[in-house]
């Protein structure tokens, strides 16, 4: 058996809309071992829903159209399964939580029902085993009440305890694989906390991967083994969480890290932001995509967009042409206080 | 619950008030007279009219008209001679009522599966064809539809009888007739509805539970789609079970539908108010079953009736 469970290799995304195609993803790979917890960063707009979507086979058939690509669970290509096949999947051996606990649960439906739904669909047990199953889950994540919370509706539980519903809800198989898109986005801060609390606590619990994609470096920290930091449809830096979050080297990262509010530094300083706006991905530039917004910007970024470069570290990479061995030799390593005077 | 229901009875019976007084007086503003005629006497009509109350003063008569209508007297008709309204709804009513019941239960269903069709193969063929049904369904009076059906299944082909009342298959070709334009609505509507709902959230999270498209259109879509469809229905099933004039006239069914029309023209004044004040009582009544039905697809509207829901 292989350690890795799920191996996205190339993966290329088009967007057909009136304007044109939209490169969402133009060529991811990244992979998820058994029981590691992953981070995919990166700001609004920069492919990372789009990937994920893309291996659970949730993007509109009519408009998303995988070009490319691979995505290999458990050896297994989802991109080529019948639709059939990958509904066995989905919920059962890899499920999702999504952002926003307040749309994304039926109104209509006791969310009790909403939980063992899931497990009805993929085993053949009775309603009344289907419910023990979810009051065990509940327990689980520590869900107030679970008894009567089970016959309520969403509208009568907190964002929090919504929250929980849907990680409930995906985890009752016990997936291999969880994603969980921005699960604290739409969450008061001291919710956020708890929930991250929680999705710590599950890594001990449970034998599942977690994926998490966030744009806030904040949530990922103290939680990620690995890392992977996207812009404008590319991974632009990999590694371990220890390199990534002490030793990162692509301008982004440090940009993203900037971006963190900060308790200890009392400062007067506004909240720091990375200037400027992604690309337009129907025509994505043909250099380096965060050349126009980066303060280190070569003539060379414009001109020819950088590959990904191994770094020092096992697994860290980066696709900048600062990381370059070429450069390095001459000017030496940039870090992200190596030169903080360059403006 | 039962506060929001009490606030809804209220609301109802004003209504019901408030259209009885409305009609009285617009009524009366009704140029002509009941009696007048050519053939009977001055002194006669006068005795008529004053047999009937009609030589009082109009307020007067609105007073002793409401007083009666509290004790549920209706009045006798004016031109049926020896039948009092009461007799009159007593008797068309179940009939219309049975032939809009049978009518309404089928092109409800039948709509509400159209436009679940439509949704689930929008703007492909099948969307397009059963979309040409409901304009059509709309577009085309049943003094049109009726006779054709008439010609083509009774007349023609025989199938069905072309007039007439009794029996299950008297009950078919009127039934349709009256039901296309329910149909047409329902479609539309649930259509609409639907492709609303499907590009919600929690449908995104169905499908990622792995449920089958099946599975996610019933337990998730067809539910949440029926709430604004069920607020447009109680008005519809008031106006259908009423009977139509056309229909009924159509097929020589003996129900409701006509004496709308006729007692307006004989000016048969308390026919006008009976038929009226029984349609209008009958609408509130299918409205307020529409808010009950409405808070239990809806548990946000069950627990508090006044908090607006988006």
């Amino acid at each position: 058996m292989s350690d890795i469970i799920l191996d996205v290799k190339h993966l290329v995304v088009t967007f057909d809309t009136y304007q044109g195609s939209v490169q969402a993803v133009r060529d991811v790979s990244f992979h998820v071992n058994r029981k590691e917890t992953v981070g995919i960063v990166g700001e609004s707009g920069c492919g990372k829903s789009v990937t994920i979507r893309t291996v659970m086979g949730l993007n509109p058939r009519s408009s998303g159209s995988v070009r490319g690509g691979q995505a290999l669970f458990d050896g297994q290509d989802v991109l080529q399964l019948p639709e059939k096949e990958i509904r066995k999947l989905l919920g059962n051996r890899m499920s999702m939580i999504f952002q926003d606990p307040f749309t994304f649960l039926n109104p209509t439906m006791q969310v009790g029902r909403q939980i063992t739904e899931t497990y009805l669909r993929h085993h053949a047990v009775s309603r009344r085993e289907a419910e023990e199953k979810a009051l065990s889950i509940l327990r689980l994540i520590s869900l107030p009440n679970p008894e009567q919370n089970m016959k309520r509706y969403p509208h009568q539980l907190s964002g929090g305890m919504r929250q929980r519903i849907m990680i409930a809800m995906a985890l009752i198989c016990e997936p291999a694989v969880l994603f969980a898109d921005e699960p604290t986005t739409a969450l008061d801060v001291t919710i956020q906390a708890q929930i991250i609390d929680l999705m710590n606590s599950l890594k001990e619990k449970t034998e599942t991967a977690i994926v998490l994609i966030t744009h806030d470096m904040g949530v990922v920290a103290n939680m990620v083994d690995r890392l992977y930091v996207m812009y404008a449809g590319k991974i632009v830096e990999q590694g371990d969480a220890d390199a990534m979050f002490h030793r990162p080297r692509h301008p982004y990262t440090w940009g993203l890290l900037d971006s963190v509010p900060r308790l200890d530094e009392r400062t007067k300083e506004e909240l720091h932001s990375i200037p400027g706006m992604p690309p337009d991905l129907i025509a994505p530039p043909e250099g380096c995509p965060f050349a126009a917004r980066c303060r280190y910007a070569m003539n060379l970024c414009v001109r020819r967009a950088p590959d990904t470069i191994p770094l020092r570290e096992e697994g860290h990479a980066a696709a900048c042409w600062l990381c370059h061995p070429e450069y390095v030799r001459q000017y030496g390593e940039t870090t992200r206080e190596g030169r903080p005077n360059v403006k | 619950m039962g506060k929001y229901l009490l606030n809804k009875v209220l609301i109802a019976i004003a209504t019901v008030f408030v259209l009885a007084t409305a009609t009285f007086f617009l009524m009366k503003l009704i140029p002509g007279d009941p009696f007048a005629s050519l053939k009977t006497k001055a002194a006669v009509q006068e005795k008529q009219r004053e047999y009937y109350g009609l030589d009082q003063p109009v307020a007067a008569q609105y007073v002793r008209y409401l007083g009666n209508l509290l004790r549920g007297d209706l009045g006798w008709s004016l031109k049926k001679a020896g039948r009092s309204v009461v007799d009159i709804i007593r008797e068309g009513f179940p009939v219309s009522a049975r032939l809009g019941l049978t009518s309404l239960f089928f092109s409800v269903l039948t709509g509400l599966l159209f436009g679940i069709l439509c949704a689930q193969f929008r703007n492909r063929w099948p969307d397009y064809l059963l979309m040409l049904v409901a304009v059509l369904g709309i577009a085309l009076p049943s003094m049109v539809l009726g006779p054709l059906m008439r010609y083509f299944f009774g007349v023609r082909l025989k199938w069905l009888p072309v007039v007439g009342w009794g029996t299950p298959d008297k009950m078919i070709m009127p039934a349709i007739v009256l039901g296309l334009g329910t149909v047409a609505g329902e479609t539309r509507a649930m259509r609409a509805s639907m492709l609303g709902v499907m590009t919600q959230d929690y449908i995104t999270t169905a499908r990622a539970k792995g449920l089958n498209r099946a599975q996610v259109v019933l337990r998730h879509e067809v539910k949440n789609s029926l709430v604004p469809i069920v607020t447009g229905l109680g008005p519809g099933i008031a106006g259908i079970m009423m009977g139509s004039f056309v229909v009924e006239s159509m097929f020589l069914i003996p129900g409701l539908g006509r004496y709308f029309v006729d007692s307006i023209t004989n000016l048969d004044y308390p026919l006008i108010m009976g038929l009226t004040i029984f349609y209008g009582a009958f609408l509130v009544t299918m409205n307020l079953l529409v808010d009950v039905v409405y808070g239990l697809l809806d548990p946000r509207i069950r627990e508090s009736g006044r908090k607006k829901v988006k």
